[in-house]
């Protein structure tokens, strides 16, 4: 067993001397022909003997409390087993391992909240049923509009605290030059193509969910709280995920409902949720109100720099949308304020969705640079050359590694920045008007404890087993290339066993702290093997040399399965942040460039292009990487052009829970995408020497969309998304 | 989803005997199904009925079988040659799954997209008569600007609807004792009205059987459909326009719009506003003013208005050029 805090920042020596050179590699996916052939079984795809359905019942009302539940016509239809509304562990809402949402109560926090669970023979008949449960309620006024709530700065809420430093009013006052303007971004939901889908049975005494779960190891810990239940005798499952984007960080009300209908009917439970259920089951994004207030001279050097915004949060959740978390680190300025405010409404519960905090606060703040720039006629990026920080400007801390200016040259280099036109309106493509933009891109980055073991089998082959998760993300693949890397294996040598909360505990998938804080645990791992094989090469582990399945060490040479003589090496390694974490600011980077057609007659817009060039720290697979980054503009364009779930403040529904009027970019919408990378190393981050990628994507991906849309048109839109009518009235005439 | 009874209908005499709703492609149906929004007792699948030809008739027009998948009509050649304006219409429409999938009978009946009508918890008189309009005063970025009435102010969401209303499309039923009708296009929706749930001419029973298109207009023809994406999303304003030219004055123009109302518009007043006269912008801006003197807007859909006059000047421009 090997634990490692990381504290001295050093490179663990077995990594730094390993020469199998896969590590790295554009790797095609490991468990890629299991996907396309149907082998990869998800969630919902299988039924042990005896399986049941389960469908949930909402609340009728957005506010007020349930005064009955009547159930007969629900129980009369053939098919419905069971209609359970009296078990005290209903929750209200979503639960994390380190917050529990109310149970077995009678108060609504929001419409469609579970308040009942049908179970019956089939899905059809279960959700039938459901529809027959009559709830009765007292509604009461709810409090629907963001607008019109009171704004609360005194609350305890997020990870977050309001930071002050210097004299920002002071410095903005004195300043020469003052930019001062609101941005908003709408409710975004995490729209994972996979069902919110579990099977739970009872295996013996242990209660076991197949379920579609970013973090299995926290979803243990809430299960058992929810369902009153010790940890060891739940057991999570969930081999393959269809993708999260935050909404399967936590455990769905769904999962608990299934679980108490198994437990109550002796019989394993399917469920899995309709896409418009998502929206009142699974939590979604804050709406959010910014302001950025930026002070500066004449050069553009900037003296004051706030970023504060307001999010919502209803009475039972506990997140708040962490605003101007990516705006910390990013620019200068002596004089600094950053505060997310609170608004407290009966709506659904907000959470953590493609990179909380970054992906709109970077929208405001890097429209904010491209605004300011052009009032002051800089280029927008000798403007954020100017104000590039030498240490972290909020905590004064060294960064680990930075690279944003790089990314900035390679990127401008690449796409061709110089022959940009700064005059906005000013290049037309017959009926388009043409536009170029860009903007930085910056995620803070995580590292969270993880345990991995490592068994080098007889045959020569090993074996790496976490309770990670792959949700489309990579997983599998760069797991097996670090373990390759170490033992000097072809990644086809090693298999991946995860998604199993009976494996060694790791980081989960979120925060996008996986496969750095899995890959160094692997690592960590390897390193008892790394010495046994030494020892029994009468070696140090300094001089051994591990590649292509042999060890060779001052001269002798031999193969791994001479060296194992018949038997199994296993070893353990624990990785967990450590004093890196307090003395370095750690961020991911990377500049986004985009060019835009607007049509002048209707307001349409496509984008033409997208590139962007990101500093990620060590880059474990160019390919899977890569994949991560371009879905992540993806949804920057999805979010500059068409994303927003909508309100309807009288009745606190969505008005568009679905994917018909939901609109995510299809694939018309979405241009070529050049990814590149600038590789440094950086071994304060973890023992894999990489900083978090999936995130990185989305931010400030949308704002270089939303830039470009002004340097076509000279339009100015500060509320995305950017849909045609917000540009009707600035179009030339037809 | 609701439990129903299923029945195959073997000839057309069948169908309409059975008593049900008729389902083809069910594109949209069984959507709506699984929301509860329709709740039939019994589907009749009419999907192997002998309605799936493109035929030629004497007087050089079309005759389409109801069964048509969407993207057989978009690709059939005598479509793309001489009805230029429906084949781009059709491939305006949905995915390349949906088109396959979606029948030429049912397209024209596809039902609303309006938010309250899929939200079954919702006010919607079109879904529940007489539980009333929550998208009036509510969020109406996609409804309707003309023709709307204070019980439903949904749009008709189709794109080859719009087309055919620009063709003069006759369509062509049989009804449960046998009896044929020949219904033109132009007669064939109704404007909410009090009765939204009633959306076209159809009696309980009657299945549509085929299409027919008058023989080849002449002149220019385009479909212009302007939406929120690229593609998969349903038109806020589109135009299917056909308009011929002699010496240099507009001889004849049909132009028939979606986004717009409860139905594939088309207003005969628009038209003569153009016919004789030589392309300009007063002639254009008369035509827009002629479209859009009865236009209401409620709010989140009051852009629809300067976006339609936009969109057909462009239009004009082209059809014109």
């Amino acid at each position: 067993m090997t634990e490692q805090a990381i504290d001295s920042g050093e490179r663990p020596a077995i990594l730094a001397r390993a020469q199998q050179k896969v590590l790295g590699a554009p790797l095609p996916r490991v468990e890629g022909p299991l996907k396309v052939t149907g082998a990869a079984t998800y969630a919902f795809e299988q039924a042990p003997a005896g399986t049941a359905y389960a469908a949930v019942v909402g609340a009728p009302a957005g506010a007020g409390r349930v005064t009955a539940i009547d159930d007969a016509a629900a129980l009369a239809l053939p098919g419905v087993v069971a209609v359970i509304h009296d078990d005290p562990r209903i929750p209200a809402g979503e639960g994390n391992s380190r917050a529990m949402p109310a149970q077995g109560t009678d108060r609504i926090f929001h419409h469609g909240q579970p308040v009942a669970v049908v179970v019956a023979e089939t899905q059809a008949a279960a959700r039938e049923g459901a529809s027959l449960v009559r709830v009765h309620a007292d509604p009461a006024p709810g409090r629907f509009d963001m607008e019109t709530q009171p704004v609360r700065r005194d609350h305890k809420l997020g990870f977050l605290p309001a930071i002050e430093i210097g004299d920002v009013d002071a410095a903005i006052a004195a300043a020469p030059v003052v930019f001062d303007e609101h941005y908003a971004t709408p409710v975004h939901f995490p729209a994972a193509l996979e069902p919110h889908a579990s099977t739970v049975w009872f295996d013996g005494e242990v209660l076991t969910v197949r379920s579609s779960n970013q973090v299995i190891g926290g979803a243990r810990e809430t299960i058992a709280k929810a369902m009153g239940l010790p940890a060891e005798r739940v057991r999570v499952l969930a081999p393959y995920v269809g993708g999260g984007f935050g909404g399967k960080t936590g455990v769905g009300p769904e999962v608990i409902l299934a679980a108490i209908a198994a437990e109550r009917l002796g019989r394993p439970v399917k469920v899995a949720l309709p896409r418009r259920d998502t929206a009142y089951l699974v939590h979604h994004r804050s709406a959010t109100v910014q302001q950025v207030r930026i002070g500066c001279d004449h050069d553009g050097v900037i003296t004051a720099f706030e970023h504060t915004g307001t999010a919502a949060q209803n009475d039972d959740g506990g997140f708040l949308e962490p605003i101007p978390f990516g705006s910390l680190p990013l620019y200068g300025g002596a004089n600094r304020r950053f505060r997310t405010d609170l608004v407290r409404l009966d709506l659904p519960a907000t959470g953590a969705v493609r990179a909380p905090g970054e992906a709109i606060g970077t929208f405001a703040v890097e429209c904010a640079m491209d605004e300011l720039a052009e009032r002051l006629g800089i280029d927008p990026i000798e403007l954020r050359r100017r104000n590039e920080p030498d240490r972290d400007p909020t905590n004064g801390k060294p960064f680990s590694t930075r690279r944003l200016t790089d990314c900035y040259d390679e990127g401008a280099r690449r796409f061709g920045w110089p022959d940009r036109v700064p005059a906005p309106g000013s290049v037309r493509d017959g009926e388009w008007l043409v536009g170029i933009g860009m903007a930085a891109a910056l995620r803070g980055n995580f590292t969270v404890e993880a345990s991995a073991s490592v068994r080098l089998g007889a045959d020569g082959r090993a074996t790496v087993a976490c309770d990670m998760t792959d949700i489309g993300t990579g997983t599998y693949t760069i797991l097996a290339q670090t373990v390759a890397e170490v033992l000097g294996l072809d990644p086809a040598q090693v298999d991946v066993r995860l998604g199993d909360t009976d494996l060694p505990r790791s980081a989960g998938s979120g925060g996008s702290f996986g496969a750095g804080s899995a890959a160094s645990a692997a690592v960590l791992a390897c390193e008892d093997i790394v010495v046994e094989l030494a020892r029994r090469m009468n070696a140090s582990p300094d001089e051994l040399v591990l590649a292509d399945g042999r060890a060779s060490a001052d001269g002798r040479d031999a193969t791994l399965v001479e060296l194992l003589r018949g038997e199994a090496i296993e070893a353990m390694g624990k990785s967990s942040p450590g004093a890196q974490a307090k003395k370095t600011s750690q961020a991911s980077h990377g500049a986004h460039f985009a060019e835009v057609a607007v049509n002048a007659v209707t307001g349409e817009v496509r984008v033409r292009r997208m590139l962007g060039v990101f500093d990620v720290g060590r880059v474990l697979n160019r390919a899977t990487a890569a994949n991560q980054i371009v879905g992540g503009m993806v949804w920057g364009v999805s979010y500059a052009l068409g994303e927003a779930a909508v309100v309807d403040t009288r009745s606190g529904r969505f008005v568009n829970p679905d994917f018909g009027e939901y609109h995510v970019a299809v694939n018309a919408d979405v241009p070529q995408i050049e990814c590149h990378f600038i590789e440094e190393i950086d071994d304060a981050a973890n023992q894999a020497g990489a900083k978090g990628v999936g995130e990185l994507g989305i931010s400030g991906a949308g704002a270089a969309v939303v830039n470009a849309i002004y340097n076509a048109t000279g339009i100015r839109v500060r509320d995305v998304p950017v849909t045609l009518d917000t540009l009707l009235d600035g179009l030339p005439p037809v | 989803m609701k439990t129903f009874d299923y029945a195959r209908a073997d000839s057309i005499a069948d169908a309409v005997a059975a008593g049900g709703r008729f389902i083809a492609g069910g594109t949209n149906l069984l959507d709506l199904m699984k929301l509860q929004v329709e709740t039939p007792d019994k589907l009749v699948d009419i999907s192997r009925l002998d309605l799936n030809r493109i035929e030629e008739r004497a007087d050089g027009g079309l005759t389409i079988g109801a069964l048509v998948p969407n993207s057989d009509l978009a690709a059939d050649p005598r479509v793309i040659a001489k009805y230029e304006v429906l084949s781009r219409a059709l491939l305006a429409g949905a995915s390349g799954q949906l088109r396959n999938k979606a029948t030429t009978g049912g397209n024209l009946l596809q039902r609303t997209r309006c938010y309250y009508f899929y939200d079954t918890a919702a006010g919607c008189n079109k879904r529940a008569p007489g539980s009333g309009c929550e998208a009036i005063g509510g969020f109406n970025r996609i409804h309707a600007i003309l023709g709307t009435s204070d019980q439903c102010i949904a749009t008709h969401p189709g794109d080859m609807p719009v087309a055919m209303r620009a063709l003069d499309a006759v369509i062509v039923t049989q009804a449960p004792g046998g009896d044929k009708r020949r219904i033109a296009i132009g007669d064939f929706y109704r404007l909410p009205g009090d009765t939204p749930e009633v959306e076209n001419v159809l009696q309980p029973g009657e299945l549509i059987t085929h299409v027919e298109l008058p023989a080849p207009p002449a002149g220019r023809q385009l479909y212009r459909k302007v939406r929120d994406r690229a593609s998969y999303a349903f038109a806020l304003v589109s135009v299917a326009g056909v308009v011929a030219m002699e010496d240099g004055k507009i001889a004849s123009a049909a132009l028939a719009f979606g986004g717009l109302a409860h139905m594939p518009w088309r207003d005969p007043a628009v038209e003569a506003v153009l016919v004789g006269q030589a392309p300009s912008d007063a002639a254009f801006a008369a035509a827009a003013d002629a479209l859009l003197a009865g236009a209401k807007g409620f709010g989140t859909n009051d852009f629809k208005i300067p976006l339609a006059r936009r969109v057909l000047t462009a239009c004009l421009k082209e059809l014109t050029r």
